[in-house]
Parts: structure tokens; C-alpha cells; sequence
């Protein structure tokens, strides 16, 4: 991990919350723009719940993650609170790698 | 600005600062996974901190940790955690009518503009209420992720990240926070093609690629509100 990308990474996220908030804060975009910016976090998300459960680098892989997170969409399915789906997501995951 | 002993008394705030400090003591817990996870990716404890105080949005600080955890290339770490912090911009062109204050105070607002104190804030009804949540929410958060993330980077040689399924902590973390986005059809749509987009490209491209690939999904956002679809639905009928 370098500085360079701390401070890029630092940078570039601050810029995207001015440039929001500050530069069109109250400005309204054209519709259709609005409507595909609003499903960047679902997006996004979702894909980072599979890479996350299901790949290791390049690699696909099944393991002991796939009981985990299994688990933890149950968790927030019965509307858990976030600290429970956390706890729930890495404890599952934990005893499934002791136990096999 | 009111005092704290006002705000807790007061019947609105009450449950709103409750709500605030019980979102910051969970985020507080995946801070610390942030921590460890930075730490054996291969960030000193200085840059896993500065980080955290600086770039402030959890899921990019994630990303960026995990591509180059798993041996990408910066420039691919970056691209991703950026596609991932734009949301924060897209919050802001909602927070930023509802949080007015001289410039200063804006661009402290603009750095604390992030998936919690959005939600919480257009949860509430009445302006100074909205207004409340989001400085509370906020400021509980960024002291919290914090004071985790410092504890999570201290500890990290410490822990095994793996034994105590800390790995499975950030994918349980994600499900959590996009539950509530996929009360709506499109918002399904949107997460189903994102996340198939990301698998089918794992094993083919370079780590964080999927990430920024599984953005295109947000262009089924294209076509105009579903009542305005129902005429085409009838047309082509399922």
C-alpha cells in the first residue's frame, strides 16, 4: 500500500462529496440520470457481497464465507440490527473453519 | 445549536441520538475488521488511520484494501474505491438543500456525507430534525470508525483475520447495508445484474475490474418509473 494511493484514494473521494454537496447541492439533474445514480450503492454493493463471499484473487471458491454470509442474509432478512449481521457473518464463518 | 442535555430531552431527538450512537458502536466493530484487514494487506498503521480520517466512506476504504490485498494494481484499487465513493456526491445533491450553513460549515457537512447520515437523515420529517440526524449520525459515525479503525490497526498483527472469520465480517457488513436498498423492484434488478456481472468477470480480468464492470448495471435505471412502463408490459406480456 503507498501514500500516493492513501492521498489519491483521499483526494478523489472528498472531491466526489464537494462536487456533490457544495458544486450541484440543489441543482436538479435531467431524470434519467438521477434514476441510474441512485442504483450505484445497490449496484455496487451487491457486486461486493459476491466478490467478497465467493472469489479469492481471480479465482472463484466455495468455503466456509458462503455459510457465513449465508447466515447473515438471514440475519438481516429477520431485520437484525447491523452490528448482529456482522457478528453472525464473521462468528458462522469462524466455527465452520474450526470445525472442518 | 442546541446542548446535549436539551437534545436528550427533547421527544424527536431523543430516539435519533439513541439511533446515531448505536449506528456508531456498529460501526465502530467493522472499523476494527477494516483495521485488521488493511494492516495484513499490507498498510502501516499511519496510512490505515489517515485513511480512514481522510477518505471517511467505508465500502471504497474496503475495496481498495481487498484489490490490493488479493495483489491488484493501485491504479485498479483506485478505480474501484472511486466508482464506489461517487455515491457519497449523489447524497450530496439531496443533503446539500437540506444542511445550509456558511461555507466552512458546507464543506465539513460534504466530508461527513455518507450511507448513514443520508439515511437517517431523509428518514425524519421535519427539517431542524433532519437537520439534527445528520450532524448526530455523522459525527457519532466519524468518531467511531475511527477510534475502530485505530484499534483494528494496532491489533492487527495481533489477529488472525481468517480464524476469526473477520474476512466474512465486510461481505455481512455489505449485506446489512443493502437490504433496505432492495425494497424496490429496480433496486433488485440493479443488485441481481451487478452481482452477476462481477461473478462472470472474476476469473477473467484483473482484481477491482468486476467492481467497476458491475456499475453498468445501474443502466436499467434508463427506462422511465414503472408506471410509466405498465403500457409496454401489456404489450409484451411475460
Amino acid at each position: 500500500m503507498s501514500w500516493g494511493l492513501v492521498l489519491a484514494l483521499a483526494g478523489g473521494a472528498y472531491a466526489f462529496k464537494v462536487l456533490g454537496f457544495i458544486v450541484f447541492g440543489g441543482r436538479t439533474l435531467p431524470p434519467v440520470v438521477e434514476r441510474c445514480l441512485a442504483l450505484i450503492p445497490v449496484a455496487l454493493i451487491a457486486a461486493l457481497v459476491v466478490k467478497d463471499t465467493f472469489s479469492v484473487g481471480q479465482h472463484l471458491q466455495l468455503d466456509a464465507r458462503a455459510a457465513g454470509v449465508g447466515c447473515a442474509v438471514l440475519a438481516a432478512w429477520r431485520r437484525a440490527p447491523l452490528i448482529v449481521v456482522i457478528v453472525v457473518g464473521a462468528g458462522v464463518t469462524a466455527a465452520v473453519r474450526a470445525l472442518s | 445549536m442546541r446542548t446535549s442535555p436539551a437534545i436528550w430531552r427533547d421527544p424527536v431527538l431523543r430516539p435519533v441520538v439513541l439511533a446515531s450512537v448505536t449506528l456508531g458502536a456498529a460501526v465502530g466493530v467493522f472499523a476494527v475488521s477494516f483495521g485488521v484487514g488493511a494492516v495484513s494487506a499490507g498498510a502501516s498503521v499511519a496510512q490505515t488511520c489517515a485513511m480512514s480520517l481522510l477518505v471517511f466512506t467505508g465500502a471504497s476504504q474496503f475495496s481498495a484494501v481487498s484489490v490490493i490485498g488479493a495483489g491488484g494494481s493501485p491504479a485498479s484499487a483506485l478505480g474501484g474505491a472511486l466508482v464506489l465513493a461517487a455515491r457519497n456526491g449523489v447524497y450530496g445533491l439531496t443533503m446539500g438543500r437540506r444542511i445550509p450553513g456558511r461555507f466552512g460549515t458546507r464543506l465539513v457537512a460534504a466530508q461527513i456525507t455518507i450511507d448513514e447520515s443520508t439515511a437517517m437523515a431523509v428518514a425524519q420529517h421535519d427539517p431542524a430534525a433532519q437537520r439534527a440526524a445528520f450532524w448526530i449520525t455523522g459525527g457519532s459515525v466519524y468518531v467511531f470508525w475511527n477510534l475502530g479503525t485505530l484499534l483494528g490497526a494496532l491489533a492487527g498483527t495481533a489477529i488472525d483475520p481468517i480464524r476469526f472469520g473477520l474476512d466474512a465480517a465486510f461481505p455481512a457488513g455489505f449485506v446489512a447495508m443493502l437490504w433496505p436498498l432492495l425494497r424496490t423492484r429496480r433496486g433488485r434488478i440493479a443488485a441481481g445484474l451487478g452481482a452477476a456481472i462481477c461473478l462472470a468477470l472474476i476469473p477473467f480480468t484483473a482484481v477491482g475490474v468486476p467492481i467497476l464492470c458491475a456499475s453498468l448495471a445501474v443502466l436499467v435505471g434508463i427506462p422511465a418509473d414503472r408506471s410509466d412502463d405498465r403500457p409496454a408490459e401489456r404489450v409484451v406480456p411475460a
